[in-house]
């Protein structure tokens, strides 16, 4: 039996004032899928997670999630799923123990349910034995995983997650994708922002958002290679601004970036390219010492897609 | 209504009350802080007024007169002088509130014409207390003065009975002491209750902007009533304990007496406290930060419950348009009840318009509190 859609986005449009936050974001999630929001630092990804929580009204368009209209049935919304705002926002002078059973008490989780569940969460954050601790005591990856358990304590179908790795280790942050990923077995639909490449990497499909706008939509594969046409070349050259203007003009060079200490090259012909190019340094006086074909990165995608890159400063490669 | 999620609110809202020192030092010590406060500070009984004479004739009239002031608790005389500048200066340097010059004829006026005068210097700076002074001090020469009637007719053999048929004997109920304590006191739980209750519900929905917690909570399927009722309640329960508390300190401490019932008095507190909750909530609502929140909750909570409420300037003595203003004053009608349960130990039925007010206003600041807070991030 194919499995449902759990999270439909239709048009949606969101506009402070004048400036447009969402532009026509449209999206359908399927039941168990690990949906990502790719895109920088204010291109609207938080903004389309608040829109589908029922947290902020879209200008237009219309969303349904878990098979509720969010703007007409938000407290059933609500009821069914879990959200973890961007800076796991739980209450730092209350008790572990305490946040767990005042978002069961939200969440009417009760009973022997309620002992399952909370004893679960610890478990699963690694909390076991310290619920007395004040939760502004916690580390930034015991913080991250507490919220996760208060967002899930009552099995929501879908679960929202805004940022939840920023300002992360990243060992934390494995050991979380291993949870979201054992959720997501369980049929649980899951809608994840993020603005580190390589998280992307482990959701089954992405949409890569630019300036409100969804510029590319697939799995991490298909974005891939279908966001660049033609071959991409690593080129290690030196000086590299001036590597960086010649190729730019050479005819058969699609599109230069900067990566770390070398060029990522898209050529129309590898083959050709790789004969031509270092020629052509080398006879400007630029000195090559490598150009090899490279399986583009999803940073490579979002390059080509948006001519600028996402701000991955601070994500671990 | 989810009386569960209401109750996990009011839970969470205990235990941050409890481990944030501010909202405990505000909800315990300042209500202990402000009645000892005013009911040590505010009083506006005279007594022991620092009295200088002058005494010109010191016959045994002046002596026996200023025996009765000197019995009086409401004076001290504490110096006799022999010229006038001194007594002036007495009253400029502030070393006396009353300067009493007894005339060098006053023993044979009395005794020749039945009629002497006795001169009174008031440090008028003080309005109120040279009010006070010269009040008490017309009483006690009216005591003297009857005594010397009195004698003047036994002398003559003429029985009390016939010689003074009407004699006005005045008893101030409620208050028999005319203590203004009594007065004062009552009210200071109103003071306690708006400032209490204004500084601690108004910081209630911005602490959650201000954390970054609002977005969780309203992300939850916790409705906007709920999110109200489970926040407000345990200022509620703080604020009838404190008013308990207050009475406690009224009754035990300061002597005021309670004549009414511990019911009509958590009553009508609880009709206060909705809506000085109430409005403290709005403000919070509407200005997402502690610092405003708590500012303009004061400004529009304690201002008026201390100067229009009638706690300590009549109402009756304000000019007429101030007057009119002080009936759109919720606390009045608080203040008033306090007075009359402590006082007067008035029921319901006594008390019928000022509870009516309040549950006007109550109901009124209700429904704008319940449709102030909309579970939305713009």
């Amino acid at each position: 039996m194919p499995k449902g859609t759990s999270i439909v986005a239709q048009e949606l449009v969101k506009r402070f004032g004048g400036f447009t936050a969402v532009n026509r974001v449209s999206f359908r999630i399927s039941t168990g899928e690990i949906f990502g929001l790719l895109g920088p630092n204010g291109s609207g990804k938080s903004t389309i997670i608040r829109m589908l929580c029922g947290l902020l009204t879209p200008t237009s368009g219309r969303a349904s999630v878990a098979g509720f209209n969010v703007a007409e049935q938000p407290e059933q919304v609500r009821q069914h799923i879990g959200y973890m705002s961007q800076k796991f926002s739980l209450y730092n002078d209350l008790r572990v123990i305490e946040n767990l059973k005042f978002y069961a008490g939200l969440y009417g989780v009760k009973g022997k349910l309620l002992t399952e569940r909370i004893a679960w969460a610890l478990q699963m954050a690694g909390l076991t034995g310290s619920e007395t601790l004040l939760t502004g005591e916690l580390a930034g990856g015991w913080k991250q995983r507490l919220a996760l358990g208060c967002a899930v304590l009552h099995r929501p179908q879908v679960l929202f997650l805004d940022e939840p790795t920023a300002g992360v280790d990243p060992l934390s942050r494995r050991r979380f994708w291993e949870l979201i990923h054992q959720m997501a077995a369980e049929d649980v639909t899951i809608l994840v922002t993020t603005h580190y490449m390589d998280e992307a990497e482990y959701c089954n499909r992405l949409a890569l958002i630019d300036a409100g706008r969804i510029v590319a939509t697939g799995s991490p594969s298909e974005i891939k290679c279908t966001s660049i046409k033609g071959d991409l070349l690593l080129v290690e050259c030196a000086p590299l601004g001036r590597g960086l203007e010649l190729l730019k003009s050479r005819p058969g060079v699609l599109d230069v970036a900067v990566f770390g200490a070398a060029l990522h090259v898209v050529v129309s012909a590898a083959q050709q390219a790789r004969v031509e190019l270092p020629a052509a340094l080398a006879s400007a006086g630029v000195i090559v010492t490598a150009v090899e074909p490279i399986a583009p990165s999803l940073e490579d995608a979002f390059v080509a897609m948006t001519g600028r890159r996402p701000d991955t400063s601070e994500a671990a490669q | 209504m989810n009386w569960r999620r209401i109750m996990a609110i009011a839970r969470k809202e205990f235990i941050q009350i409890r481990r944030d020192p501010h909202s405990f030092l505000i909800a315990v010590l300042l209500p202990l802080f402000q009645i000892l406060l005013l009911g040590y500070g505010a009083r506006l009984d005279a007594d022991h007024i620092p009295v200088y004479v002058y005494d010109q004739e010191g016959s045994q009239d002046s002596q026996a007169l200023l025996k009765h002031f000197q019995a009086s608790r409401y004076f001290d005389v504490i110096k006799a002088v022999d010229n006038y500048p001194e007594l002036v200066r007495a009253i400029d340097a502030d070393r006396c509130k009353l300067g009493l010059v007894i005339p060098w004829d006053f023993s044979r006026r009395l005794a020749d014409a039945h009629h002497s005068e006795v001169q009174a210097l008031l440090d008028g700076t003080d309005d109120n207390s040279a009010q006070l002074a010269l009040g008490y001090a017309q009483a006690v020469i009216g005591a003297y003065s009857n005594e010397v009637q009195l004698k003047w007719f036994a002398a003559r053999g003429l029985s009390q009975q016939t010689v003074a048929p009407l004699s006005v004997d005045y008893r101030t109920w409620f208050n028999e002491e005319l203590e203004s304590k009594n007065f004062i006191i009552p009210g200071t739980v109103a003071l306690v209750m708006a400032l209490m209750g204004a500084l601690l519900s108004s910081l209630t929905i911005a602490r959650e902007w201000e954390r970054g917690t609002m977005e969780q909570l309203i992300a939850t399927p916790a409705t906007a009533m709920e999110i109200m009722v489970g926040k407000l309640f345990p200022y509620l329960v703080i604020g009838l304990s404190d008013a308990a508390l207050c009475t406690a300190f009224a009754v035990g401490w300061f002597n005021v007496p309670f004549r009414g019932n511990a019911g009509m008095l958590m009553f009508t507190t609880t009709l206060f406290l909705v809506v000085i909750l109430g409005i403290g909530y709005m403000i919070s609502v509407a200005t997402k930060s502690q610092i405003g929140a708590s500012q303009y909750a004061l400004l529009v909570t304690l201002l008026p419950t201390s100067m229009l409420s009638g706690f300590a300037f009549p109402i009756d003595q304000m000019p007429a348009p101030i007057r009119a203003v002080t009936y759109l004053v919720y606390s009045r009608y608080y203040v008033s009840a306090l007075k009359g349960i402590f006082l007067a130990g008035s029921g319901l039925e006594d008390l019928a318009p000022q509870i009516g007010a309040m549950i006007v206003y109550a109901v009124v600041i209700a429904v704008f509190a319940t449709r102030a807070f909309r579970k939305s991030l713009q």
